[in-house]
């Protein structure tokens, strides 16, 4: 086998990976999986939703003007 | 009951943090805040190490402040060449690798430590791999700029253009490098979730490819102790070097910022990815293209025409990728473009993949051999990098630092939102003053030297293009102007945000609401 040919080969063993990597990214089967990794980002809401409390508190606490009519709207 | 278990969770690692302070060590200046775990929680959090995240951060805003002040100073002299002060030292031959040097390096490197890091860890649900060695990729990081800022005007130079820095540094920044990765890898390793999360594959091609493509490029023998001849001779050298130099682009600007768009993007517009499988097929698509592109650099020159027409023909196809991700990233938003309207952070992001859009439909026309024969050598190149430079990496370097730096302090949202939206306004501005001058300079450029007589000789003299080009250059400046002013006020931004958590932790640590 010359270089060429070899070559040739890779070129098209690299071409079914890719579209064999697309047909198993878009299989039914994987829908789950992928919409859980997809939420990975947002695994830490809580956590920033403690920090923006601590917030509204600290807020509550040093601003007179807070009306607290304001809940209810 | 899951709220309940998170707080027990909570106070546990707090009580494991007071009681064992290991982190409160070194001298960086911010380790002031780290002393008061028990007050703010937020700050030191009990799961992650956001201190080495604060550090880069903090240093990804100083950095593109010189960075860009420094391109500042040489558009200044191609407008007024007596600014160059006739001193070694400030001419622009030795200023231009530092001012590449900074922004990418500096500046772009800085804000991929500290994104990494942050996304790594929050998408893992794990803490760093080794706090110690974050923080020696920080300080070594730090050492390899000190060095670059010290050697470049000093003239030492391998004249590798993005690879300038002479060999010991070199070996500085593959072992810094190699820390990186370990710390990453690593850190992916342990995670607690059963996913890894696309930005982090991003991540991990970028921070690869990279120690591949500085130790390949930069094989050299050393000839005295700043000096180096290259491993590699000839149009072989030239090969390796643009392979280097445009997996550069490719993988350091690209690949590692793609990491940064695919978690601020749907954190800031707060819904998912577009399409989680597109992201997927965008990864391994941009990468397996990524890696040909290279030849397009060397158009008309000794390396083989085959390589030369490969190089175009691969660059073309990279269109595919570069514009999914682009897709993917935009699409993020539907359902949420009015967010835009108030949020000038997402404005940023969004932005950013607009020109990060435009700048990857351009890359691959230029590759084109006939529009290289026009655009190459000419100022058109240089606006080509600075749309991908400002509007792409910058844009959305600043945008996530805008999502990150107030989480990383405690704090719900940064001092001033009406500043980012100046800033923002201010850099787009800048962007387009930059990139609309550097156009028209470029095809006036092409176009005048290509020009021809009846009888065969040249129309213009070299100097008259240059002359030409006037005008150009002073819009350009005015836009660098506009992007430093945009910096600065970003810096007082950070300034004020910091100061003021630190300002609350000095209060006494709020009653439950």
């Amino acid at each position: 086998m010359d270089t060429g040919t070899f070559r040739g080969l890779i070129t098209f063993m690299l071409l079914v990976a890719f579209i064999g990597i697309t047909w198993w990214a878009y299989s039914k089967r994987r829908k789950p999986d992928f919409d859980e990794a997809a939420n990975l980002p947002f695994a830490d809401d809580k956590d920033e939703e403690e920090i923006r409390k601590q917030h509204a508190a600290q807020e509550e606490q040093t601003n007179s003007r807070h009306d607290g009519g304001d809940k209810n709207i | 009951m899951a709220a309940i278990e998170y707080q027990t969770e909570l106070l546990t690692c707090i009580i494991k943090r007071v009681a064992a302070p290991e982190h409160n060590a070194t001298g960086y200046p911010l380790t002031a805040f780290d002393g008061n775990i028990q007050m703010n929680s937020a700050l030191e959090h009990p799961t992650y190490n956001y201190k080495v995240v604060r550090q880069f951060a903090i240093m990804t805003v100083v950095w593109g402040i010189v960075g860009m002040l420094l391109g500042v100073i040489l558009a200044a002299q191609l407008v007024w060449p007596q600014l160059n002060l006739d001193l070694p030292w400030t001419s622009f031959g030795r200023l231009r690798p530092l001012h590449t040097n900074a922004v990418i390096f500096a500046f772009g490197g800085s804000a991929l430590f500290a994104t990494s890091y942050y996304v790594v860890q929050r998408t893992c649900q794990v803490r760093l791999f080794s706090d110690k060695l974050a923080a020696f990729t920080f300080w070594g990081w730090q050492a390899v700029i000190l060095s670059a800022v010290i050697s470049l005007p000093l003239g030492h130079t391998t004249t590798k253009e993005y690879a300038e820095l002479e060999w010991p540094i070199n070996i500085l920044i593959a072992v810094v490098w190699v820390t990186y990765a370990l710390v990453f890898l690593m850190t992916i390793k342990k995670r607690t979730t059963s996913h890894i999360y696309v930005a982090n594959w991003f991540f991990a091609a970028f921070i690869l490819t990279v120690a591949v493509l500085h130790i390949v490029n930069n094989a050299a023998i050393p000839v005295t102790a700043m000096y180096s001849t290259s491993l590699y001779a000839g149009s072989i050298d030239a090969m390796v070097q643009w392979w280097y130099g445009h997996n550069a682009v490719g993988f350091f600007l690209t690949a590692g910022f793609l990491g940064m768009m695919y978690y601020f993007v749907p954190k800031q517009a707060e819904r998912p990815v577009y399409s989680y499988r597109l992201s997927i097929v965008h990864f391994w698509a941009l990468i397996m293209i990524y890696m040909w592109a290279g030849p397009h650099h060397l158009h008309y020159t000794a390396l083989p025409n085959w390589a030369q027409s490969l190089g175009m023909v691969m660059s073309i196809i990279l269109l595919a990728p570069s514009w999914g991700g682009m897709i993917n990233g935009m699409m993020t938003l539907s359902g949420a473009w009015h967010k835009l309207r108030t949020d000038p952070t997402l404005r940023f992001l969004v932005v950013a993949l607009s020109f990060y859009g435009m700048s990857t439909f351009e890359g691959p026309m230029m590759a084109i051999k006939t529009v290289n024969a026009l655009s190459h050598y000419t100022d058109w190149t240089i606006g080509h990098v600075h749309a991908g430079a400002l509007g792409w990496v910058a844009m959305i370097t600043i945008g996530s630092m805008y999502h990150l730096i107030p989480r990383l302090f405690g704090q719900v949202q940064m001092h001033s939102v009406n500043l980012i939206a100046v800033h923002f306004w201010l850099a787009t501005i800048g962007t387009v003053l930059y990139i609309a001058s550097m156009w028209v300079n470029g095809i006036l450029q092409g176009l005048m030297w290509r020009a021809i007589n009846p009888d065969g000789t040249l129309m213009y003299t070299f100097i008259e293009s240059v002359e030409a080009s006037g005008p150009g250059y002073f819009v350009r400046l005015i836009g660098g102007l506009f992007w430093v002013t945009g910096m600065l006020i970003m810096a007082y931004n950070v300034y004020m945000t910091v100061k003021r958590s630190e300002a609350i932790r000095q209060q006494p640590a709020p009653q439950a609401a």
